[in-house]
């Protein structure tokens, strides 16, 4: 049994949601709370990711990751190392992916809350940065939650853009569902079997327990 | 006498705020209005949850707003406490945490009210582990009081605190607002479009008028101006009198209240003798004598009053209003018949028959 394609699964979405939770709150909460008219071009920006075929996104993100592209050119310039085809680059192109992922149930959150809890916690001598750690956050815990396990589900679950970005390098960039693509390939039926239905079970465990947790929360925003 | 002034000038859409105000940092101020007039909108003004881009307020010494020298004191800064129209508690937290959150974030040097004051003055302690959502609406707004007073603000603003409650819920708080009154020294701003709920808190009172302060100036005074009477809405066209407890009459079920050397009669109260209590005399209750009434008669209340002013004809062109000096400056209400029949003129001794005196409780909304 080789463990290291899910062992870089794994890696790969718990680094891709602790970068899209970085990101994608003050999105997120810029997106909830602006009145600004550029409002509606970042949100159908956020949203194209749902929409795309993967592979589409995928050969956009391997042009610009390149050793010639916007993006890989100068970080091959100075690093020395190329993003294609590297584990970071598998971390920025999950992100970009997974991004709607994130940044919807926040933004829902958010806007469940609204302004006038803040304006409570303003009015009782919270600053901006203060009330957002302890209002908005904690009533927000169940965006979070939504946020964190879509956000993980969805690059476990990814195909289409790490193939194209990532290519198939064992140790580096193979990651689960490359390797039981190539297991259906080779006709070996059984780690086939074995890796998909310890995905499915583990999947599974995740959402029933997310579910389960968040009944409990006493937190409701009505 | 340290004052609040402010000068705020906001556009909006639909709208526009502008306003020229100052009035006494002590006692309770109410901004009153129809609903649209623009009183909530100045009221967070004062409280700084909005800017207008020219505005100024300076509450005693302290500059809080000046755009021309781009002074603006944040929310946050400012030592405000907020009572909103819905309580705004904090749904992840209990009572007992909600009104810690502003008490935990002044230096401890400012906590002259402390968290057993105030949660004997609400009468807060059976609710104090409970979540918000397990409270009634008049138990949240409690809390929301509380909750703002614990922040010991210098200055206290209630943005309609009591307009989501039924009559009932409202009779429940009135009393601790009449406390809070009595017994903090606490200069307070409330905005209301029920003149009867704070009738007997008012000290200055503010009208607001589509977006504009129409008027400025102690309750009655404000009243009982002529040229305000149409837009202080019906069942508020009359006169506030202060008056104290003399005597009850139990066996009529009266109580014979005072102010200056003059007496009326109001259904028995529970009050002791010597308390103070606010008395609202409607205009369309009070009718004109020419003399002291010779043969018996059932009105009990008399006064003798002269007329300082007439007013205009109201729009369906039938009825005045008079405006007279019965110690107090009052409104009364008379036909354009009687008015020429009885040949008023201002100056002449008349006297004043109260058919009704209003209760704060007993005043209907408009």
């Amino acid at each position: 049994m080789d463990w290291q394609p899910i062992w870089i699964t794994l890696k790969l979405a718990a680094t891709t949601v602790g970068v899209l939770l970085l990101i994608g709150t003050p999105v997120a909460w810029w997106l909830a709370h602006t009145p600004s008219r550029a409002r509606v071009w970042v949100e159908a920006v956020v949203a194209l990711p749902l929409v795309l075929p993967p592979t589409v996104l995928g050969f956009y993100l391997l042009i610009a990751l390149g050793a010639n592209g916007v993006v890989g050119g100068p970080f091959q310039s100075i690093t020395g190392s190329s993003l294609a085809f590297s584990f970071t680059g598998l971390v920025i192109a999950s992100t970009l992916y997974s991004f709607p992922f994130v940044v919807q149930p926040l933004q829902g959150a958010f806007e469940a809350s609204g302004k006038t809890y803040l304006e409570a916690a303003w009015s009782l001598r919270a600053s901006k940065w203060d009330a957002f750690l302890s209002v908005a956050s904690p009533m927000a815990v169940r965006g979070y939650l939504t946020a964190i396990v879509l956000g993980f589900a969805h690059t476990l679950g990814e195909f289409g853009v790490v193939l194209m970005v990532g290519g198939n390098i064992p140790g580096k960039t193979k990651v689960m569902s490359i390797a039981i693509y190539d297991h259906v390939e080779a006709l070996e039926y059984s780690q086939a079997h074995l890796l998909s239905g310890g995905l499915l079970l583990f999947s599974f465990a995740v959402l029933l327990m997310v579910y389960a947790f968040n009944r409990r929360l006493p937190v409701h925003v009505s | 006498m340290s004052t609040i002034q402010s000068r705020f000038r906001i556009q909006y859409k639909q709208f526009e705020l502008d306003t020229q105000l100052e009035f006494p940092d002590e006692g309770v101020t109410v901004i009153f209005g129809r609903s649209g007039s623009g009183k909530t909108t100045l009221l967070r003004c004062l409280a700084g949850l909005e800017r207008s881009p020219t505005g100024y307020m300076k509450f005693g010494d302290h500059v809080w707003q000046d755009a021309t020298h781009n002074t603006f004191v944040p929310v946050h800064h400012r030592p405000i406490g907020m009572v909103f129209q819905e309580a705004r508690l904090f749904p992840h937290l209990t009572v007992r945490d909600n009104l810690n959150y502003g008490y935990r974030r002044i230096a401890p040097e400012h906590r002259k009210i402390t968290f057993d004051q105030v949660t004997d003055l609400m009468d807060l302690h059976p609710l104090l582990d409970r979540r918000p959502q397990k409270l009634s609406g008049g138990e949240q707004q409690r809390v929301a009081i509380g909750r703002a007073l614990l922040t010991n603000p210098q200055l206290l603003l209630m943005d309609e605190p009591l307009a989501n409650l039924d009559a009932q819920r409202k009779q429940d708080i009135l009393p601790f607002l009449t406390r809070l009154r009595q017994e903090m020294k606490l200069p307070i701003v409330y905005v209301t479009h029920s003149l009867s709920e704070v009738l007997q808190l008012v000290d200055t009172l503010v009208l607001m008028q589509e977006g504009k302060s129409v008027a400025t100036g102690p309750a009655n005074e404000v009243l009982s101006r002529l040229d305000l009477a149409g837009k202080t809405g019906p069942s508020s066209v009359g006169s506030v009198l202060t008056t104290t407890i003399a005597e009850h009459e139990a066996e009529f079920g009266l109580t014979r209240v005072q102010y200056r050397d003059q007496s009326l009669y109001i259904p028995e109260q529970p009050l002791a003798v010597g308390s103070s209590l606010r008395v609202h005399l409607l205009a369309q209750d009070i009718s004109i004598a020419l003399g002291k009434p010779v043969t018996p008669t059932s009105v009990l209340n008399t006064l003798p009053a002269t007329i300082l002013e007439i007013g205009p004809t109201d729009a369906q062109g039938s009825s005045v209003n008079l405006k007279l000096d019965v110690g107090e400056p009052i409104l009364a209400t008379i036909t354009r018949k009687s008015l020429a029949h009885l040949k008023l003129k201002p100056g002449m001794q008349v006297y004043a028959n109260v058919k009704a005196v209003k209760m704060v409780h007993e005043i209907e909304e408009y």
